[in-house]
């Protein structure tokens, strides 16, 4: 840390919220210590030589007249190898770290470094001494772990010659590598580097989102899709699945890094992430999944304060791996917890409320936040891109979508996957709505699915979307008459909406095979139900008796093709549908024999 | 913190359940103050707002007899303690941590803060130990495990503190014999329900091993908000210290929010939803976090908070931020008791996160989870079917829909309904699933694996026909 600037005295602690005067010349949103435990806080409001400071810990026992420091220095973090793998708390505390110190609980004042100083790291130089470099360019790289190769990169702001670079070696991340001399300065490089967190890392630009993001998730990749740099919001009521959905789209998602942010929320919820992941192998590349995360944990019972420096902390994390040229996926649980926490601090600070007695900047807030993600181009001498994809859960109260939190989001997200309370309560998971939610990145990413995978997707989508539509007006009217009054074509329709709804959309993230689908396997699965619906309406314009439909046998196998192991899939799905055929052909051919 | 011996009668306001003191010098923020009335009575405080030479007081005992002229506060020094001993087993305490029943004053052999510290995530061991209550619908299809926060939402008159007397005569963890103690809160109910559940541990045995901390109907409200916290840095004690399987019980958590909602609105805060104050999601987190288990500790922490919904509405705030807090609920219904079912448990709203890596094979039986799928699809079927008959008649049902029907009669009336008494194994639980599913066309139990269908199926345990695999 550097000297201290400003000594201040407390003068009034209520909860999180403490008043400091003697505090002339700090800056809003500076890092200050607080009291004699030296408890972390940060600067909200200045008034004269006043200053409002929230407080990242538990401020019980803490007494007016204590003095308050500031440290002249933003909020930041501490960006470097020894990231991934790690569990942090809201304000990069590693909890390993946290827990070697004082034990089970976590207890105040614990001053952890981020990023291990004493490890050595191998580095290998990638640049050339002499070489003009800029911010964002990359001058060596680090095996961080299995899966990421971790590019050390010149700081953003500074340009000028590389006036010396290390020879492969290993390094602490506070050991010099580099020397940059710059038209006013040499300046000393080291592994780790410093950035603010409520400022976005700068790039050049930004592009629109075309690649789907690949997660495995049957109602996600083929229903609503999400691109690479994209947003996303799932909200839901309480035990509609969003953090196993979340959870899901951690484990799955064909990202390169993933940040998992648990914002107010359950503790085993992150323990179990943490005993988890290292036991799931990347479908991809064979390795340990924990291998390419980050986690960082505000449980519900860790200060309210550090709510939304987590949510900041991770999206910083995650822009420093895009810069690199990783794809980065970033799913804060809860986004609810981060506006509570919001709403809790501006009511000891008496703002005046806004709706449901939420502060009147939550909406530019939430909009910062998401408007970090993107797929950019990258600072730095070559052409280099990178994406930050954000999916962030919503808790509405009530699981009424129409409180702020919920309104303020979707305004802004490009994706909204609407969990349901009804569908989870009949086990239908993930209880993703396909009749409120929506994507707006079909067509951005409908070009990648027709060539990389099939030429039909989009329509294939449509049509079961149309079958799904059709079949919630038909329920209204079977709810009046009965199925049996339908004509025989609509009992067909719904027949075919049913096997959508429970053999494709329902997936189980319990069940070993199911719980990852492959795009291939989701195309074929679409394919052969699509066709199932197209054939049955033929049979019964000829005449088969709806009965002898439900009963086929193929149907049962078309129910479990989302088990089939997804190496021999093809094969097998190959048989279904030929079987499926033949079984409709002897029906049609059984009532209209020529 | 400040000087012990001063006694400051200095009280310039007194309002609700909120005292102000001035002209006060170095009082720290939660520190607890000993508050002596005109009369010479003794009232226990803590700070709630300190600034250099005032402190804003909440009075846990009540303000009435307080006046601004004679009413002495002596802030003690530190913040809210307690003091713990293996003895306080058997023992029943008041509010404020005082024993009520006659006998003498336990002698502690630590004291620790009330308000505990939040445990380290990665110190935290992940739940998975099974835990049988005897209930079907919670061992079967919400199973709760060791150091889970399961509550329980029920509605006034519905008989959930039986329920409660139920789980914690009968949980038990299968093949394990290990020290086990019950820490029960009682928050605002009445003597007559909290006899209730002391004849209960009375009449098993249970008393010895059960701590009581009570604060009755009749009691001051704002001892509500230590209340619990006491309970649990007690339950922590045994837990963590003891190596004891400990189970809380706490009961009546809507009593606690309105506590909270008291002191709110004395303090004149910005209101959230109902008037329920905006930091109540992390106030009730800090009560239900400090359930769990602890990597290389022995003991655990299972708590089932009770709850009243008022007016039945889960959508109130009590409810709805617990849910979202807790890993799960069990909710019980009207509708159901009317039809004479107990315990009432409305099972599609019935939740246990934990469940799915509490069970299956070496935990209950390998086909556990697929039996609760299909008994939850399934009831969810006949339950809509329902609706529809009351329109159409069963008439206009077609024979795959009534056989959907009677399960789901068939379902209540013998897989929920059981008797205050009767202590099924999980065995036996699965077994009246696999009774009921021979109602269905087994080509309908499609959230069952095959396997399972010919190892369990009443049809095939008897030996008659094999499935056959169209191929």
């Amino acid at each position: 840390m550097t000297k201290d600037k400003q000594q201040g005295r407390i003068i009034r602690i209520s909860g999180p919220v403490i008043e400091a005067d003697g505090m002339h010349g700090a800056k809003m949103y500076d890092v200050v210590r607080v009291g004699k435990e030296n408890l972390i806080g940060e600067i909200i409001r200045l008034h004269h030589d006043r200053a409002t400071i929230q407080v990242y810990e538990d401020t019980n026992g803490l007494e007016p007249g204590g003095i308050v420091h500031s440290t002249g220095l933003p909020l930041s973090v501490e960006l470097g190898p020894g990231l991934l793998k790690n569990i942090y708390d809201g304000i990069q505390r590693p909890l390993p770290t946290i827990f070697e110190q004082t034990g089970d609980f976590i207890e105040r004042g614990v001053e952890a470094d981020a990023l291990d100083v004493k490890k050595k790291w191998h580095f290998t130089p990638t640049a050339k001494k002499k070489d003009e470099v800029e911010g964002g360019d990359i001058i060596g790289t680090v095996e961080e772990t299995s899966l990421i190769t971790h590019k050390i990169m010149i700081p953003p702001g500074i340009k000028g010659t590389l006036i010396s670079l290390y020879d492969e070696g290993d390094y602490t991340v506070t050991e010099d590598i580099a020397f940059v001399k710059t038209t006013e300065k040499e300046i000393p490089l080291q592994m780790r580097q410093r950035w603010p967190v409520r400022k976005a890392r700068p790039v050049k630009e930004k592009y629109d989102p075309s690649l789907p993001l690949i997660t495995g998730q049957r109602v996600i990749d083929t229903f609503f899709p999400i691109a690479k740099g994209g947003t996303a919001a799932i909200p839901g009521g309480f035990g509609t699945g969003k953090t196993i959905t979340l959870h899901q789209l951690a484990k799955w998602s064909d990202s390169q890094v993933v940040i998992y942010i648990g914002c107010g929320e359950r503790g085993n919820e992150m323990t179990d992430v943490l005993r988890e992941f290292p036991k799931l192998v990347d479908p991809r590349s064979g390795e340990s999944l924990m291998d390419r995360t980050v986690l960082i944990a505000n449980t519900s019972n860790m200060p309210v304060a550090a709510r939304d420096a987590s949510v900041y902390t991770g999206i910083t994390i995650a822009e420093y791996y895009r810069d690199m040229g990783y794809d980065v996926a970033l799913m804060a649980d809860s986004t609810s917890r981060l506006a509570e926490a919001m709403r809790e601090i501006s009511g000891r600070l008496e703002e005046m409320p806004g709706e449901e007695g939420y502060p009147a900047y939550l909406a530019s807030r939430l909009a910062e936040f998401y408007e970090r993600a993107g797929r950019v181009r990258l600072k730095g001498t070559k052409e280099k891109e990178g994406s930050v994809s954000v999916m962030g859960a919503v808790s509405p109260p009530g699981g009424d979508f129409s409180e702020p939190v919920a309104q303020n989001t979707l305004r802004i997200v490009k994706v909204f996957w609407a969990l349901d309370a009804d569908l989870a309560d009949r086990r239908h998971f993930p209880s993703i709505n396909w009749l409120k939610s929506y994507s707006l990145y079909l067509d951005s990413v409908r070009d990648w699915w027709s060539k990389q995978i099939g030429e039909e997707w989009l329509q294939l989508r449509n049509k079961a979307m149309a079958l799904l539509q059709k079949e919630s007006e038909l329920q209204e009217i079977v709810k009046l008459v009965g199925p049996d009054a339908l004509p025989p074509k609509e009992r067909a329709l719904l027949e075919s909406a049913r096997m959508i709804r429970e053999d494709f959309l329902q997936q189980s993230a319990f069940h070993e095979v199911d719980t990852y689908c492959p795009g291939k396997k989701q195309y074929e699965m679409l394919r052969i139900m699509s066709k199932y619906a197209e054939r049955i309406q033929e049979a019964v314009e000829k005449h088969v008796q709806i009965s002898n439909i439900i009963i086929m046998k193929t149907r049962e196998r078309l129910a479990r093709m989302k088990t089939i192991p997804n190496e021999e899939f093809e094969k097998r799905f190959h048989t279904i549908e030929k079987d499926m055929d033949d079984e409709i052909d002897a029906l049609i051919k059984e009532v209209s024999p020529q | 913190m400040s000087n012990k011996n001063i006694e400051y009668t200095t009280v310039s306001e007194v309002a609700g359940p909120l005292m102000v003191v001035e002209h006060v010098k170095d009082v720290a923020y939660n520190e607890v103050v000993r508050i002596r009335t005109a009369d010479g009575e003794e009232r226990t405080g803590q700070v709630l707002e300190a600034y250099l030479d005032k402190a804003v007081v909440m009075v846990f005992e009540g303000t009435k007899g307080l006046d601004t002229k004679k009413t002495s506060a002596r802030f003690i020094g530190e913040t809210m303690k307690i003091g713990l001993s293996k003895d306080m087993l058997g023992r029943i305490f008041d509010g404020t941590g005082n024993p009520i029943d006659d006998a003498p004053s336990i002698i502690p052999e630590m004291r620790r803060d009330i308000n505990g510290n939040p445990l380290n995530p990665y110190a935290r061991e992940y739940p998975r130990e099974f835990i049988q209550t005897g209930v079907s619908t919670i061992d079967g299809l919400n199973t709760l495990v060791r150091g889970q926060k399961l509550p329980i939402f029920s509605g006034s008159g519905l008989p959930h503190n039986q329920l409660a007397s139920q789980i914690a005569r009968q949980a038990k963890v299968l093949g394990k014999d290990e020290s086990f103690a019950v820490v029960f809160c009682a928050m605002g109910i009445t003597s007559e329900e909290a006899n209730l559940f002391i004849r209960d541990f009375e009449n098993t045995g249970a008393l010895e091993r059960t701590t009581m901390f009570l604060n009755l109907a009749d009691d001051p409200t704002i001892e509500r908000i230590i209340l619990p916290r006491m309970a649990l840095t007690c339950a922590e004690y045994l837990a963590f210290d003891l190596d004891m399987q400990v189970l809380v019980i706490l009961t009546d958590m809507t009593n606690y929010a309105e506590a909270l909602r008291e002191i709110a609105a004395a303090r004149e805060e910005v209101p959230g939803r109902r008037g329920y104050p905006g930091y109540m999601y992390t106030d009730l987190a800090m009560i239900y976090e400090r359930a769990g288990r602890i990597k290389g500790k022995k003991g655990s922490i299972t708590q089932i908070p009770l709850l009243t919904m008022p007016d039945d509405d889960i959508t109130h705030p009590i409810p709805d931020l617990t849910g979202y807090i807790t890993e799960g609920q069990i909710v019980l219904e009207r509708g159901l008791y009317k039809k004479d079912i107990y315990p009432p448990i409305a099972v599609l709203p019935c939740l246990s996160r934990l469940m799915d890596r509490g069970i299956g094979k070496d935990r209950t039986r390998e086909d556990h989870a697929d039996v609760a799928n299909q008994l939850y699809a399934a009831y969810a079927e006949g339950c809509d079917l329902r609706d529809l008959v009351a329109i159409v008649g069963e008439d206009a049902l077609s024979e795959r829909d009534r056989k959907f029907l009677e399960f789901s009669e068939r379902f209540e009336q013998e897989f929920v309904k059981q008797g205050d008494h009767e202590d099924r194994s999980i065995e036996q639980t699965l077994d009246i699933g696999w009774k009921l599913f021979s109602l269905l066309p087994t080509a309908e139990l499609k959230k069952i694996d095959e396997s399972y269908i010919k190892t369990y199926h009443p049809t095939y345990r008897k030996g008659k026909s094999t499935l056959d695999e169209t191929s």
